[in-house]
């Protein structure tokens, strides 16, 4: 009854179909989704937008080493160190970094700069959307580069200043 | 009614028929994407408005300020007149369908139609078969080897369910010995042992049914016979050549001409606007519109939930299929109703 047997085969395909439309959507729903990311999914391992780290005091990690400038393979890190002071302290460490910035249009977030920094600094964080209609906005300034706040507060700080403002939001 | 009168009556059913139909057109587009996505785990369209609900809106705007752009060596006049034929003949199959009782107004009586004709669905048959010129006309004026196929495949498909498609509606024809549709409801209304409604598919009409469904499918150029227009071998087919309001005059067709064959489908096999009809006078009148909606779109769902289930036909076998299979079926049918017609009464 090969006949029977094909009109079967159709109405379970009708059975399958009409069950997957009840079955929730795997797309993900991103520039409209919930909180910060708008429905996007990363995986922890996701290299984004750079994030300078602070430590538990709220000091900048960074010390000014240069090794990840030296690490990276295109170039695109520019350091300027500077001695902290009894008034003016910025890192944990002798020194710190008075100028970095990381510029967007050459780096190929290869995470070399993260695997490089003796001390956590630089991380790659979630943020993605660094698209610009100007080349010079991606040159990124440490004051975007940072994090908003000490790593301990939060799971973990995986977005830099710049877009945390963008986002207008403060979770991270 | 003077002739004044009737005329008046009959241009204001036929501009809310035609806006009606242009909206419900729109709304099935809507919602064919919207069912398609969830059927693929998508969303289907969300941005334009909640739920996606002005998309249609938006993409007619877009098709309008598009560029209506001619190719060079196509026939001009044929061309041009082909969409609009394809257009203007599913519009007019709309008009003998009844969507409602009668309405009693003003002491007069209104049917629901725009004009009640005794050979109503010999007119809708005569005219949607016109409507296949438009198709066949536009793939061979375009003077391009896929318009061309598209065509002939056109053609040649809708010949061949023609055929299976007249033979499935005339075990109904042979039941209710009418070609009125309003009358074909009529003789569906009420229930036999009590329960079961007196749908023309309760009664014998079963196979007949899925005949006429099977054959409305290939004569609307839906999938899984959408060979005229098959995308991934065609581009497009009959209308490769087309942009702009032409091309959406193709569309608007093809989607007119599904609800027509959905609109038919409930009347004939279904009992158009019969159901339970309760409560004050008003729900008289609205009921049983609500139910003939209701069903019309239930049509519509399954038309689009085989196109998110189906593959297309390969050429060959959708030729056998309606030779071999469809059309001694649908004869077998008329046979066996004609049989037990002449026994029982």
């Amino acid at each position: 009854m090969s006949v029977v047997k094909d009109i079967a085969a159709v109405a379970k395909g009708m059975g399958i179909t009409f069950g997957e439309m009840f079955q929730p959507t795997i797309v993900e729903n991103y520039p409209d989704g919930p909180g910060p990311l708008k429905g996007a999914k990363f995986q922890e391992r996701f290299r984004g937008a750079h994030v300078l780290q602070r430590d538990e005091n709220g000091l900048e990690k960074c010390v000014a080493c240069f090794l990840c400038a030296a690490a990276c393979p295109c170039n695109c890190i520019y350091i300027e160190a500077d001695e902290n002071t009894e008034q003016n302290r910025v890192s944990g460490a002798e020194r710190y970094a008075k100028v970095y910035n990381i510029d967007y249009n050459r780096c190929i977030f290869c995470g070399y700069c993260v695997e490089a920094c003796p001390t956590d600094a630089i991380t790659h964080g979630h943020g993605f959307e660094l698209a610009s209609f100007n080349a010079t906005n991606l040159i990124y300034r440490k004051e975007q580069l940072l994090a908003i706040k000490p790593a301990q507060l939060g799971e973990g700080v995986t977005f830099n200043k710049a877009e945390m403002d963008r986002q207008g939001s403060t979770a991270g | 009614m003077s002739l004044g009168l009737y005329l008046l009556v009959g241009f204001i059913k036929s501009f809310i028929i035609i806006n009606v139909y242009l909206v419900v057109f729109a709304y099935t587009v809507w919602a064919e994407r919207k069912v398609l996505g969830h059927i693929q785990n998508r969303w289907g369209p969300t941005k334009v408005g909640p739920f996606g609900l002005l998309q249609p809106i938006a993409d007619g705007v877009k098709l309008l300020f598009k560029e209506d752009m001619t190719p060079p060596f196509v026939y001009q006049p044929i061309f041009t007149i082909a969409p609009v034929l394809a257009l203007v003949m599913s519009l007019m199959s709309v008009a003998v369908i009844p969507i409602a009782p009668a309405l009693h107004l003003f002491g007069y009586d209104i049917p629901m139609q725009v004009t009640d004709i005794n050979i109503g669905l010999l007119f809708i048959l005569g005219v949607t078969s016109i409507g296949v010129y438009g198709i066949a006309l536009a793939g061979w004026s375009s003077n391009s080897k896929y318009a061309m196929l598209g065509g002939l495949r056109a053609s040649a498909q809708m010949i061949s369910y023609e055929a299976s498609l007249g033979l499935s509606l005339i075990g109904v024809l042979i039941m209710s010995g009418s070609f009125s549709l309003q009358e074909i409801v009529h003789q569906q209304e009420g229930f036999f042992w009590g329960f079961i409604p007196n749908w023309n598919i309760f009664r014998g009409q079963f196979f007949g049914f899925f005949l006429y469904i099977i054959a409305a499918y290939a004569e609307t150029n839906r999938v899984p016979f959408d060979l005229p227009e098959a995308e991934s071998e065609l581009g497009g087919g009959y209308h490769t050549e087309y942009s702009s309001m032409k091309w959406s005059m193709f569309f608007m067709a093809e989607y007119h001409n599904m609800i027509t064959v959905a609109c038919l489908a409930t009347l004939l096999f279904l009992g158009g606007w019969s159901g339970p009809v309760i409560g004050p006078p008003i729900l008289h009148t609205l009921l049983p519109l609500a139910w003939f909606c209701l069903k019309v779109a239930f049509f519509l769902f399954i038309y689009i939930w085989v196109r998110g289930t189906m593959p297309r036909f390969r050429y060959d076998q959708l030729m056998a299929f309606g030779w071999k299979v469809l059309l001694p079926l649908a004869i077998l049918n008329v046979v066996v109703t004609a049989f037990f017609v002449a026994w029982f009464s």
